[in-house]
C-alpha cells in the first residue's frame, strides 16, 4: 500500500472542498472495497478523508412518504430496518444477498453505489486495463469473460457494477442527494449515476470532483410483491453471474432491474411494458443490443430463465 | 487428529529446545505462540513485525488513535496504512486474530468492533478512534472460556485452528444478529421472528472460510450455544 496522509471530516461541505482542492485526495467511510484495491495499488489515494463521522447514518422518512437513507448507513442496518423490510423489501432482500456479514456490518450505503468491478483483469496490474490505465487496452475482451457484462459495454470496456443493493435501488427509483465542492446540493436519479464505459471506462460516474454523496431516497412505497433472485456460483458469499431484482403486481405489470450483466444496474423500463406477456419478451427488450463474449453468452439465456422464475414466483 | 495430544509439543520440544531445561511441558504452559515467538528468536528470524508495519517515520503519514482493545484503552501512533488486524497483532501483540487473505474474503481476522463483528483487515486503525474492539483474547480465557469457545473445542469445530478465532468471532456476533432480528439472505419471511436454524447460520457464517472443512462441526457448535437443534 502507498503512503497517505489522512483527515477526518467534520462536514460534507468542507470535505467536498478538501477532496476537490487536494490531488489524490479520496474519500474513505466502510473502506472494504477501497483498502482492498489500495492494498493492491489499483487504488494509490495521496490522502484519505474520513467521512465516517459525518453523522449520515439514519434512515427517515421524506415529506412525500419515502425514505430518506444517510449514505453512512451501513448494510446490515438497512437491510434490517423494519420499514424497508416491509415497504421495499426488494431492497433488504437485495443487501443479504450480497458479500458476508462482517462486510455488510461495514459497508455504506454510498459506498456500496461506488464499488468498483469485479473485472479480474482491474485487479491484475500485470495487464492491460482501460478502466485502470485509459488507453492500455481490455484485456477481459477475448480473455477470461465468463462473469463480465453483454449489455452496455464498450469495445474498451466488458466489466459489470457488482452492486446487488444498486440493482434494488435502480428498480425502486431511488435518488442520490449529494453536496458539491462549491456547497450546493443536488440530488441524482440513480439512472443517472452510473455512466457506461463507452470510450472512457475509467468515468464510472456523474459525480463531480469531490461530490460528497449524503443519502439515497426512495420515493413512496408502491406495493406488490418484491423479489431479488440471484444466480452465482455458489450459494452464498459469490458475486452475481445474473440477479434479477422485480416488484411485481396483482395485474402482471411491474419493474425489473439486473444485475451481473452491465457496467451499471440495468434497467430498461420500455421493456418493462412487456411483463404481463412473460419472460421472454421482456428479456427481449432488456438485452437489445447485448454484446456477448463466447464465455458469457449463456447469460442472455439466463437473464430470460431467471426472470421467468421470478415472475411465475411472483404469481405463485 | 493432533489436538489435545501432548506428542505435538513433545515432538516440537524435542527438535527446538533440546538443550534447555524447560518446565512441566506436560501441563501445555508452553503455548504454540510462545512456541512460534522462541523460535523465531532463537534463530535469529526477521519477525513479522518488520515486515508488516514499517516504522512510522514521516509525521504527513502518521497519525494517532486511542481504543479499548478487550476492556483495555490503548494509545497508538501509527502509520496510517495499519490495518486493525496489523495494530492488533503487531503493535498490541495480541496473536489470536490471525491473518489469511488480508482481502476480506476468508474471514480468519473477524473481531467484534462496538458489537459488530467485521473484518479487521479491511479497515484502517485509525479509523476506530474511540472504538472497543473485542478479539478471542478478550471472549474467554483457558480457564474461563467463552461458551461458544467451550461449544467448539466439544463438538470438534476445528482442525488446524487457524481460521478459528475469527469463526468464534464471528459465531459469536451471529446469534447475537439473529437475537437482534437481523435477517439472512435464508430468512423466509422479513417481517416475522428469526429461528437459528441450521441453515441460517450457514448462510451468515459464509464469510469464515475453513480449509479443514470444519463447517458441519461448526454448526453443531452454534446450535448448542443457541440452544437448538443443528
Amino acid at each position: 500500500m502507498r503512503a497517505f496522509s489522512y483527515e477526518r471530516a467534520t462536514s460534507a461541505k468542507e470535505a467536498a472542498a478538501k477532496a476537490a482542492a487536494t490531488p489524490g485526495a479520496k474519500f474513505i467511510a466502510g473502506g472494504t472495497n477501497l483498502l482492498d484495491l489500495m492494498k493492491i495499488e489499483v487504488e494509490t489515494p495521496t490522502h484519505l478523508i474520513d467521512v465516517n463521522g459525518l453523522g449520515f447514518d439514519r434512515i427517515e422518512p421524506t415529506g412525500d412518504g419515502g425514505l430518506r437513507i444517510g449514505a453512512l448507513v451501513r448494510n446490515t442496518d438497512l437491510a434490517a430496518d423494519t420499514r424497508v423490510r416491509r415497504d421495499y423489501a426488494l431492497l433488504s432482500r437485495a443487501l443479504v444477498a450480497g458479500a458476508s456479514g462482517q462486510l455488510r456490518n461495514k459497508a455504506t450505503t454510498a459506498g456500496n453505489l461506488l464499488q468498483r468491478t469485479r473485472c479480474p483483469y482491474f485487479y491484475d496490474t500485470n495487464q492491460p486495463c482501460n478502466k485502470r490505465h485509459p488507453g492500455s487496452g481490455c484485456a477481459a475482451i477475448g480473455g477470461f469473460s465468463r462473469g463480465l457484462g453483454v449489455v452496455g459495454v464498450s469495445d474498451a470496456c466488458i466489466a459489470t457494477h457488482p452492486s446487488d443493493m444498486a440493482v434494488a435501488m435502480r428498480a425502486l427509483d431511488a435518488a442520490v442527494e449529494t453536496v458539491k465542492a462549491d456547497g450546493s446540493t443536488r440530488a441524482i436519479p440513480i439512472a443517472q449515476l452510473h455512466t457506461l464505459p463507452g470510450a472512457t471506462p475509467h468515468i464510472e460516474t456523474s459525480l463531480e470532483k469531490g461530490e460528497v454523496i449524503t443519502a439515497v431516497t426512495l420515493p413512496k412505497p408502491i406495493g406488490g410483491t418484491h423479489i431479488y433472485h440471484k444466480v452465482r456460483d455458489r450459494a452464498s458469499y459469490a458475486f452475481a453471474l445474473v440477479s434479477v431484482g422485480a416488484v411485481v403486481h396483482k395485474d402482471g405489470s411491474g419493474r425489473v432491474a439486473v444485475g451481473g450483466i452491465a457496467p451499471k444496474p440495468w434497467r430498461v423500463e420500455s421493456a418493462e411494458a412487456e411483463m404481463p406477456q412473460g419472460a421472454k419478451a421482456v428479456a427481449a427488450g432488456l438485452l437489445a443490443g447485448a454484446a456477448p463474449t463466447r464465455e458469457n453468452a449463456f447469460k442472455l439465456t439466463l437473464v430470460e430463465r431467471t426472470l421467468g422464475a421470478v415472475i411465475a414466483q411472483a404469481r405463485s | 487428529m493432533y489436538k489435545n495430544d501432548g506428542r505435538i509439543f513433545a515432538d516440537i520440544h524435542d527438535l527446538w529446545w533440546e538443550n534447555e531445561a524447560l518446565p512441566s511441558l506436560s501441563s501445555f504452559e508452553l503455548s504454540r505462540r510462545g512456541l512460534m515467538a522462541g523460535t523465531a528468536a532463537a534463530a535469529t528470524l526477521p519477525t513479522v513485525a518488520d515486515a508488516a508495519s514499517p516504522a512510522p517515520s514521516d509525521p504527513a503519514h502518521t497519525a494517532k488513535v486511542a481504543v479499548e482493545v478487550n476492556g483495555k484503552p490503548e494509545q497508538l501512533v501509527l502509520d496510517t496504512r495499519t490495518t486493525l488486524l496489523d495494530a492488533l497483532r503487531e503493535h498490541l501483540h495480541l496473536t489470536g486474530t490471525k491473518k489469511g487473505c488480508d482481502h476480506g474474503q476468508c474471514g480468519a481476522c473477524t473481531v467484534i468492533v462496538d458489537g459488530r463483528r467485521i473484518n479487521s483487515c479491511l479497515t484502517l486503525a485509525v479509523m476506530h478512534q474511540g472504538a472497543k474492539v473485542t478479539t478471542i483474547e478478550g471472549l474467554g480465557t483457558p480457564d474461563h472460556l467463552h461458551p461458544m469457545q467451550a461449544a467448539f473445542v466439544k463438538h470438534d469445530g476445528y482442525q488446524c485452528g487457524y481460521c478459528t478465532p475469527g469463526q468464534i468471532c464471528s459465531a459469536v456476533a451471529v446469534l447475537g444478529e439473529i437475537e437482534a432480528g437481523i435477517p439472512s439472505h435464508v430468512t423466509e419471511d422479513l417481517t416475522g421472528p428469526i429461528r437459528a436454524t441450521n441453515m441460517e447460520m450457514r448462510e451468515r457464517m459464509s464469510g469464515n472460510i475453513c480449509r479443514c472443512g470444519a463447517y458441519s462441526n461448526i454448526a453443531e457448535a452454534m446450535a448448542e450455544v443457541a440452544g437448538e437443534k443443528a
